[in-house]
């Protein structure tokens, strides 16, 4: 039987890796598609694509599909996020000349304690005070806000855009003093020794959702059979990398000329969770670092929509009560319900959750007996309870 | 009469930005500014103040004026996303030569119009002469790689090159390949067996 193409859309990141594996190791193929990958130059370039129906599906920061819902982007057919690819994956790096401070004052670079660290960089921070995301709607914009917030920063920190490639070179310019970016990013610019690793993102919230899978609805509606088809591939492909013996494998694959086209030892720090966090070689292991299954994390909490979509809305003065309600309708727990079902994928009982309120992993009732749920506390204790 | 508009093109390569901004040129007297650099974008548009901002639409530093396109304080100049509702021809042309504009709030749309027509037919006429100069290149460079292998078979048989040619094409039907691949494949086993 003929494969059905279906083309999606991946920026150059490790976690792109579901995408390309579901591929690679025939995930894809045994649901019968052929996965057409295009590699896109900017998260607005992955957004416009799908919009007009360029690419089928894409990876994609999982707060760009509340934004748009909230109205911030251009007008565009709607878009829904069917399920979390990744959770973490993301590292906090500041300068070198910041990084000599801190040491002088007597930071270890424990790579663990968000306060500790924050309360160092209050110190040793320059008045003004700039940090590169990668775009005005990440889950890396969020962790910043929140957590200088609830280190005292007494002064909105700036928070700047300056895309993933280009932010060794940002900060090389004095651009910016920090930034937080995803893998491989963070250490690329430790390799080229302009930047320290200071925190994992999961060590501001420890489970972190950082990309989702974005459709549009139209197509959903459309084509029910080829969107579970690919949601199952790219189910299956996270189920593959949570195993933490294939990681290394991974990394050999998405770095390849076709994909990341970068050493195969850059994309490997970030999905071992073992990274250098310094131009003179001090190494850190985070477990955790980037998650891209188990604990429940492929599942599109609608209270993820709703968090996200209250703190955008009061950072653009919109209503954030309307806000969360237009937000939760595009974090489609309908369709993942309906379609991993079958694939064996534990389904919570609800659909939305108090945010942030687990210390500890924890079983909660499934549709199915039990499920275990990871653990997502943020380091302040912050919880969030969404609205309904 | 309409005031100049001011349109900012962002292109790192010279050879592509030269003729959109001679096709912008032909459309009327803009005042347009090229940007090559990466480093300080955000601060080099808000500076300058453009009406329209014309960039590839895969261009990495796209993320940079989507913060720009946000930013509209009172003292700041708000750039509206292109992506005009009412012309969907026009934003699906654009999509498809690869290219994005962004475009100052309130700016009339037959204003726009014209810059955003003349800046797809350039990228069009830009992705095809630079598609047409990849085949150029490839095909000089299989033609080679069959001369050598004619040189090879031609050496190693004894035979001439006609014969070898025929050899060369038989054997890429018979594998269901491209002459030019088993070429390729030959020169490469050839280098591995010749000692010195």
């Amino acid at each position: 039987m003929p494969l059905t193409p279906l083309t999606l859309g991946y920026v150059p990141l490790i976690d792109a890796a579901p995408l390309i594996l579901a591929r690679e190791l025939g995930f894809a193929a045994e649901e019968g598609l052929e996965f057409r990958l295009l590699r896109q130059g900017a998260w607005a370039q992955a957004r416009d694509l799908l919009g007009a129906g360029v690419i089928d599906a894409a990876h994609m920061l999982a707060p760009m599909p509340v934004a748009q819902a909230l109205g911030l982007g251009p007008a565009l057919p709607d878009l829904d996020l069917v399920m979390v690819l990744s959770q973490g994956g993301q590292a906090v790096a500041i300068s070198q000349p910041l990084a000599a401070r801190l040491r002088d004052n007597g930071h270890d670079f424990d790579f663990r304690d968000a306060r500790k660290a924050g309360e160092a960089l209050r110190h040793a921070a320059p008045g003004r005070f700039r940090i590169g995301v990668p775009f005005p709607f990440s889950t890396q914009v969020e962790l910043m806000h929140h957590w200088l917030s609830a280190c005292g920063f007494a002064q909105e920190p700036e928070v700047v855009t300056v895309p993933p490639p280009l932010m060794a070179a940002a900060m090389a310019a004095g651009e910016v003093d920090a930034f937080c970016v995803g893998e491989p990013w963070a250490s690329s610019a430790v390799e080229q020794g302009v930047a320290t690793l200071l925190l994992p993102g999961v060590a501001i919230w420890a489970a972190p959702p950082e990309k989702g899978l974005v459709m549009r609805r139209d197509f959903t509606r459309a084509q029910p059979e080829l969107t579970g088809a690919l949601m199952r591939a790219i189910w299956r492909a996270c189920r593959w990398l949570d195993e933490a013996e294939n990681r290394d494998t991974a990394a050999e694959i998405i770095s390849r000329r076709e994909y990341l086209d970068l050493p195969p030892e850059l994309a490997e720090r970030g999905l071992t969770g073992r990274l250098q966090i310094s131009p003179m070689g001090e190494m850190r292991a985070v477990p955790d670092f980037v998650s891209f299954h188990r604990g429940g994390v492929n599942f599109p909490w609608k209270s993820l929509a709703a968090l996200f979509a209250q703190r955008i809305a009061r950072r653009h003065g919109l209503d954030p009560v309307l806000a969360m309600d237009r937000a939760m309708a595009h974090f489609r727990t309908d369709l993942y319900r309906m379609h991993l079902r079958e694939a064996g994928a534990a389904l919570p009982g609800a659909s939305a959750r108090l945010e942030g309120a687990l210390a500890v992993d924890r079983e909660v009732a499934a549709e199915k007996g039990q499920m275990i749920l990871r653990a997502d506390a943020f380091f302040d204790g912050a919880v969030f309870e969404p609205r309904f | 009469m309409d005031k100049r508009l001011s349109i900012v093109v962002i292109e790192p390569d010279p050879e592509r930005a030269a003729p959109i901004v001679d096709g912008l040129r032909e459309i009327g007297d803009h005042e347009i500014r090229i940007f090559s650099e990466e480093t300080g974008l955000a601060r080099h548009i808000a500076e300058c103040r453009p009406d329209i901002v014309l960039i590839d639409l895969a261009n990495p530093s796209r993320d940079i004026l989507e913060e720009l396109a946000l930013a509209s304080g009172p003292t700041e100049r708000p750039v509206a996303m292109f992506v005009d509702r009412s012309d969907e021809h026009l934003t699906r042309a654009a999509v498809e030569a690869g290219i994005s504009a962004y475009v100052v709030d309130g700016l009339r749309p037959d204003r726009i119009k014209p810059v955003l027509d003349a800046a797809v037919a350039r990228f069009h006429m830009f992705q095809r002469m630079r598609a047409e100069l990849a085949a150029t290149r490839t095909a000089l460079e299989e033609r080679k790689v069959i001369d050598r292998a004619k040189a090879v078979l031609m050496k190693a048989r004894g035979i001439d090159e006609e014969a070898a040619y025929a050899l060369l094409r038989k054997t890429a039907m018979d594998q269901g390949k491209r002459v030019a691949e088993i070429a390729q494949q030959l020169v490469l086993a050839a280098g591995l067996l010749s000692c010195r």
